[in-house]
């Protein structure tokens, strides 16, 4: 246990690090950089002054070779320094956390929606046994994971807010200024979930041991959530590391067009005026986020399935 | 893009000056912020939704409109500008003189403002911003360009400050009524750019900043004991308004539904597909045109290409302006008539040389030498008429704009590729001369932005050959005498159309939807918002 704990968390940090190259090389292969986009943005470029703009260049270090650029900035991100932001001043990770809060709150409502409501469908779609039913609710899943995110946010805004004066269309001022931006987050994790668990279940209740089950006298509904759900729940387990990454990559969508706070809208406008520290911080937070979210879940395995011994694991 | 049906030819000029005359009269009557009937509120909160943020709340360092509009009211400047006449009138100084060779500004302070620190207006205030704004950096670019030769301030008593320059610069005036060198308390001049844009500065305006969650939202609060307004704003003392409250909405099918349904009294950028849908919710869309140099295609002129004035001046008649500002931008949106926009003080109306005249164009390249190719681009000598277009994604309306100018051009046989540019490559992209032509405007409520784009003697980012142009705009600017300096900038402005240095395109039109319940919100010389005589009721 305690090796594969170890070797887990060297792999994870593996990862990190190629996250962090990997976002470096493409911020610096965009032409450009913080301070040419500041200097740009003015746009009133007669009264631009050459010595200025190399000074503030040296003051960043952009002047510096990449390897060295990145040399440094790796030094100091192993430390948890992520430097200030070009475009504020302000120290990344104060940034960050302020950002954090508002995003946990509406990732955490998103993906409870998505499980209690992809979870339902896939139980009820697989437990019913109107036929009708069956296929209407299997035709759901597919929808959702195919209609664009911000298309579902805009069309929840005009219905819920601009005509029916239910839920603010922006902000994030209460819990009901969450409904729609969570509403509208939740659609594609809980489609997926929908789609594996359904799928899964489907398999499971074919498996020898249901029968068995079914032989001693269990009740259909019985069998179906004691007996068959437990284990076909693993898939669905699974995929909620890819679904923190994709909650995560959403945000940025739905931060926007729900003009909420958070690190989605962070990540959006660092990205707009090439704030690179602030953009490497953002790639940094959801690399641990995903890495760990998936540690934990391979770490839940042997508790949901017996079957499964970690120090026999070779992956 | 369709495009649609052409004027009859044969009689353009009055066409276009019947078209102008309309324009004019329809932004005249927006121009008056509308609908002032019944007695004005005390109290209230404004809800205005704007598109962005940039996460820095100096007013000083502020360049986007959507940042200018909440940050304008936290500061006081030295003088206003009547939107109206162009005319420069006292705010925080009562009154000034200037040497006759436009390099000493002797400014009278109004006594017993103070900022909203606690400290007090004075000389020495004055001193330290303007001291204090060439420091800036990138970030404050207009206050450092408005102080391009600034040789020192001297407090000549408590309320009298003297600003010297080293160079005649009659624009100073004018510039001391902008945002960009609004006056700060002396504390906030003495933090660095940084701590100015997280931390906030103190003002002496109307209003100050009760609460800002960077990306979020600005709340303003009214300022008690304010009494030193513009002598331009009907009310005197404190604001109308107890509250106003700047949400930062980006999407803008979010702003213009949030407005529609009640959410917000006002949203800025108010683009031409959203108003019709404002308008069938009774908003009232307020706009007035960007004073400056108009949305326009600045030829880079050392180009082989552009090198020939035959060829550029062919190409000022092949661009249908009317078309472009009806299809693309707001309604009401006047195609150029000059180089620059016709809220800009001393702009005189060129319209008839830059109509649209596709045969004249046609011509024109026919007699320069350039002859229709096989595949339909003129031809001289081998070289295609071709030439790149960069722009920069800073507005929605470029890219269907440069499309259809696209278009057009090739209907006479030139062609335009388009190419975009990231916003940090602009800076690049301009110094480094390494470009065709380019689109853009810049937004000054001052001529004087003429010398600063074409003059040879400075960047001259467009490559300029060095002509008596320089003199004109070098005169201009040391001209204090205001029916001299009209005339001087008339001949400029007539000097670079002809030449055809740029081809100017069209105005570029602020337009805000503003709620039934909203009245008086009002725009200053440089089509940002005041509003300190707005209120709610």
């Amino acid at each position: 246990m305690r090796r594969y704990l170890i070797r887990r968390i060297l792999q994870a940090a593996a990862v990190l690090w190629a996250a962090y190259t990997v976002s470096f090389l493409v911020l610096d292969l965009l032409p450009g950089d913080p301070v040419s986009a500041m200097a740009g943005a003015a746009q009133d470029q007669a009264s631009f002054d050459p010595a200025q703009f190399a000074r503030l260049k040296h003051e960043y270090g952009f002047d510096k070779p990449i390897p060295v650029q990145y040399a440094d900035y790796l030094g100091r991100a192993v430390r948890g320094d992520f430097g200030d932001s070009v475009a504020t001043g302000r120290p990344v990770t104060t940034v960050l956390t302020e950002a954090l809060p508002p995003t946990l709150q509406l990732t955490a409502a998103a993906l409870l929606l998505a499980v209690l409501a992809g979870g339902g469908l896939a139980v009820l779609a697989t437990w019913t046994s109107a036929r009708w039913l069956r296929q209407a609710l299997l035709s759901l899943p597919p929808l959702g994971v195919s209609v664009p995110t911000f298309w579902v946010g805009l069309m929840l805004v005009e219905l819920l807010s601009f005509r029916v004066h239910l839920f603010p269309a922006f902000g994030d001022d209460g819990p009901r200024g969450l409904v729609l931006p969570a509403l509208t987050m939740a659609v594609m994790p809980g489609a997926l979930i929908a789609q594996v668990l359904a799928k899964s279940l489907l398999g499971t209740l074919e498996e020898p041991y249901v029968q068995t089950a079914r032989a001693k006298g269990a009740g259909r509904t019985r069998v179906h959530l004691r007996h068959a759900l437990r284990n076909a729940a693993l898939p669905a387990l699974t995929i909620l590391g890819v679904l923190t990454g994709m909650v995560l990559a959403n945000s940025v969508v739905i931060e926007t067009v729900f003009s909420r706070n958070g690190l989605g809208r962070v990540t959006a406008g660092a990205v707009g005026v090439q704030d690179i520290p602030v953009v490497q911080g953002v790639v940094m937070f959801a690399a641990v986020a995903v890495v760990t979210v998936n540690l934990a879940v391979d770490l839940l395995y042997p508790l949901l399935d017996p079957r499964i011994v970690m120090a026999g694991r070779t992956a | 893009m369709r495009p649609t049906p052409h004027r009859l030819p044969g009689r353009p000029a009055a066409a276009t000056a019947l078209a102008a005359a309309a324009l004019l009269a329809s932004a005249c009557g927006s121009d008056s912020s509308a609908s002032g009937s019944g007695t004005p509120v005390q109290g209230g909160t404004l809800t205005f939704a704007v598109g962005s943020d940039l996460g820095c709340i100096d007013p000083q360092q502020a360049g986007s409109n959507d940042t200018i509009y909440s940050l304008r009211q936290i500061v006081d400047s030295l003088t206003d500008q009547d939107p109206a006449s162009g005319k420069i009138v006292p705010w925080l100084a009562q009154s000034w003189t200037i040497s006759a060779d436009a390099r000493e500004f002797t400014f009278k302070l109004r006594p017993g403002v103070t900022f909203s620190d606690g400290s007090p207006l004075n000389a020495q205030a004055v001193k330290d911003n303007f001291d204090a704004i060439p420091k800036l950096g990138v970030r404050a670019v207009l206050g450092a360009g408005y102080l391009t030769g600034y040789a020192g301030t001297t407090v000549v008593d408590d309320l009298t400050a003297k600003v010297r320059f080293k160079q005649p610069n009659a624009q100073f005036l004018q510039a001391t009524s902008t945002f960009s060198l609004a006056i700060e308390s002396s504390a906030s001049t003495k933090k660095t750019p940084e701590q100015k844009c997280s931390q906030g500065v103190s003002g002496s305006g109307p209003f100050t900043i009760s609460s800002y969650t960077a990306g979020q939202s600005t709340a303003l609060a009214r300022r008690s004991g304010y009494n030193w307004g513009s002598s331009l704003w009907k009310k005197k003392g404190e604001a109308y308004l107890a509250k106003a409250v700047f949400k930062v909405v980006p999407e803008a099918g979010v702003r213009t539904g949030s407005l529609q349904s009640g959410q917000v009294d006002a949203i800025g950028a108010v683009g031409l597909a959203d108003e019709s849908a404002l308008k069938g919710a009774g908003v009232r869309l307020q706009s007035r045109a960007n004073p400056g140099v108009v949305f326009g295609i600045s030829l880079n002129n050392s180009r082989p290409v552009f090198k020939d004035e035959k060829v550029r001046q062919a190409l000022q008649t092949s661009i249908d302006r009317a078309q472009i500002a009806s299809t693309i931008f707001p309604t009401g949106t006047k195609q150029a008539t000059s180089v620059l926009a016709h809220t800009t003080p001393y702009y005189t109306d060129l319209g008839s040389a830059l109509a649209y005249d596709k045969a004249k164009t046609a011509a024109a390249l026919d007699a320069a030498g350039w002859k229709a190719g096989s595949d339909g681009i003129r031809q001289k000598d081998g070289t295609r008429l071709s030439f790149e277009l960069g722009w920069f994604a800073n507005a929605a309306t470029n890219q269907p704009t440069l499309e259809l100018i696209q278009q057009q051009l090739k209907a006479v046989g030139v062609e335009a590729k388009l190419k975009q540019y990231q916003i940090a490559q602009l800076t690049q992209v301009q110094q480094g001369g390494q470009f065709d032509a380019l689109w853009g405007n810049i937004t000054r409520a001052d001529p004087d932005i003429l010398r600063t784009s074409y003059s040879t003697k400075l960047a001259n980012l467009y490559r300029i050959p060095v002509t008596d142009l320089d003199g004109l705009l070098d005169k201009q600017a040391a001209t204090v005498d205001t029916a001299e300096r009209a005339k001087l900038v008339t001949q400029a402005q007539q000097e670079i159309v002809q030449h055809a240095y740029v081809l100017p395109v069209v105005e570029l039109q602020t337009e805000l939807g503003v709620g039934k319940k909203v009245h008086d919100l009002a725009f200053e010389a440089s089509s940002r918002i005041q509003l300190h005589d707005t209120w709610i009721g």
